[in-house]
């Protein structure tokens, strides 16, 4: 038996694009806000040239085939731009699926044998299904770094240490302390210490949206190490909220300096270093 | 065997301490500073660890007893020069070694030393005038 799919794909590419191209329409699955439609058409068209030229008798019944790598390598840049453009799995998913079934509209108008058309239908189905398979874990995959890299840049800019005086480091904490923020953190901050010089560091919470018990033991960590480096260390911007949970977990701060705000703790930094801030001496005029 | 040398200048005692530790050797240099302690009835113990990458769970506590030890005979005992990343694997041992004091580099341990020596005994300021 020839193989009736594989020729009948080669011949009717031009019709099945438009089949494509009108299922696609038809499942929402343009999205003019994110892809223009002339766009999308050339990649379908390229997805689609690529792959009836990669398709032979050989490996029809074989996904795994290396003949599809090429196939796979643009259904591969399809998803993960895709993901990077913010299109839902669902979209994503319906594109490669209304390719499905503009193929089998297709073979079902060419081929007049019911269990013929069965069979092929089957065949191609199983070799489509691995391109949906390969679609979605690229397109995971692109989400995934999507979120890494956010995340990279999260961390980055999150903790600036910022010199606010000579020998004063201040170093603002917004969001969440974890663990391998307060590593990021604690890493920062003594080097700067080494390099600065610097003997009293303020650790700044305010931004801090919720203290427990691990935030807590981070917060304390992260003094004990830059009291190690022989800086002094003072937490500032303790909310009442905060202040109240700290009293209620039981958590004992007392070792700690903490002040209120940012100026009363850069107060007591002055008062530290023996310096003094004082309003400037107007000469009288008279 | 080898042996960390213990400097003496005027009341206080140096240590550079420039190979990384063995068990070893940090319980010698634990009692050869007891001694030296004794010996100078010196006022003051600043142990340098610049050069010191790696700090375990024992060199904490070997510190610990030199800090204890020397705070038993009069003498005030400050590290200095703590690398970054020894502070972090301190911390994470749970070794805030406590009761030492600690400064970022050779010359502020000495001012600390010194500021901390005088508060304390305020009367014998101008006994520093030893040669060695």
């Amino acid at each position: 038996m020839k193989n009736e799919a594989v020729k009948i794909i080669k011949a009717k590419k031009k019709f099945i694009l438009e089949q494509w191209f009108q299922n696609q329409v038809e499942n929402d699955g343009l999205r003019e806000d994110l892809i223009t439609n002339e766009d999308q058409r050339i990649q379908s068209e390229e997805l689609l040239n690529s792959f009836a030229a990669s398709l032979s008798e050989s490996n029809f019944d074989n996904a795994q085939s290396r003949d599809f790598e090429k196939v796979e390598e643009i259904l591969s840049g399809i998803a993960i731009a895709r993901a990077r453009r913010g299109f839902s799995p669902r979209e994503t998913g319906a594109y490669v699926f209304s390719l499905k079934s503009a193929i089998l509209k297709t073979l079902s108008e060419e081929i007049s044998d019911a269990k013929v058309l069965y069979t092929e239908s089957m065949r191609i189905n199983s070799l489509l299904d691995n391109f949906s398979i390969v679609t979605f874990e690229t397109f995971i995959k692109g989400r995934e770094d999507v979120i890494l890299r956010q995340t990279d840049e999260i961390t980055e800019i999150s903790t600036p240490v910022i010199k606010v005086w000579d020998g004063i480091l201040a170093l603002p904490i917004i969001g969440t302390l974890d663990s391998s923020r307060t590593q990021i953190v604690m890493e920062n901050l003594l080097q700067e210490i080494v390099e600065t010089g610097s003997s009293i560091a303020i650790l700044d919470i305010s931004g801090v949206p919720a203290i427990d018990t691990l935030v807590a033991q981070h917060l304390i960590k992260t003094v004990s190490a830059t009291r190690l480096m022989g800086a002094e260390c003072i937490i500032s911007g303790i909310r009442p909220e905060i202040a109240q949970t700290v009293v209620h977990l039981g958590i004992d701060l007392s070792e700690i300096i903490t002040k209120a705000s940012l100026a009363s703790a850069l107060k007591t930094a002055f008062g530290m270093l023996e310096l003094e801030v004082r309003k400037k001496a107007v000469p009288k005029t008279i | 065997m080898d042996r960390i040398p213990i400097l003496k200048m005027g009341d206080f005692l140096l240590v550079t301490i420039q190979v990384d530790l063995y068990d070893q050797l940090a319980e010698t240099l634990e009692s050869d500073l007891a001694q030296m302690v004794k010996k100078y009835s010196s006022k003051g113990v600043l142990i340098d660890i610049s050069a010191v990458s790696i700090i375990d769970s024992f060199m904490g506590r070997i510190l610990g007893n030199i800090s204890n030890m020397s705070k038993i005979m009069d003498a005030e005992t400050v590290v200095v020069g703590m690398q970054p990343a020894v502070a972090i694997t301190l911390v994470e041992l749970g070794l805030p070694l406590k009761g030492i004091h600690c400064a970022l580099n050779v010359e502020r341990g000495m001012e600390l030393l010194r500021s901390k020596v005088i508060l304390d005994t305020p009367e014998d300021d101008e006994d520093d005038s030893n040669p060695e």
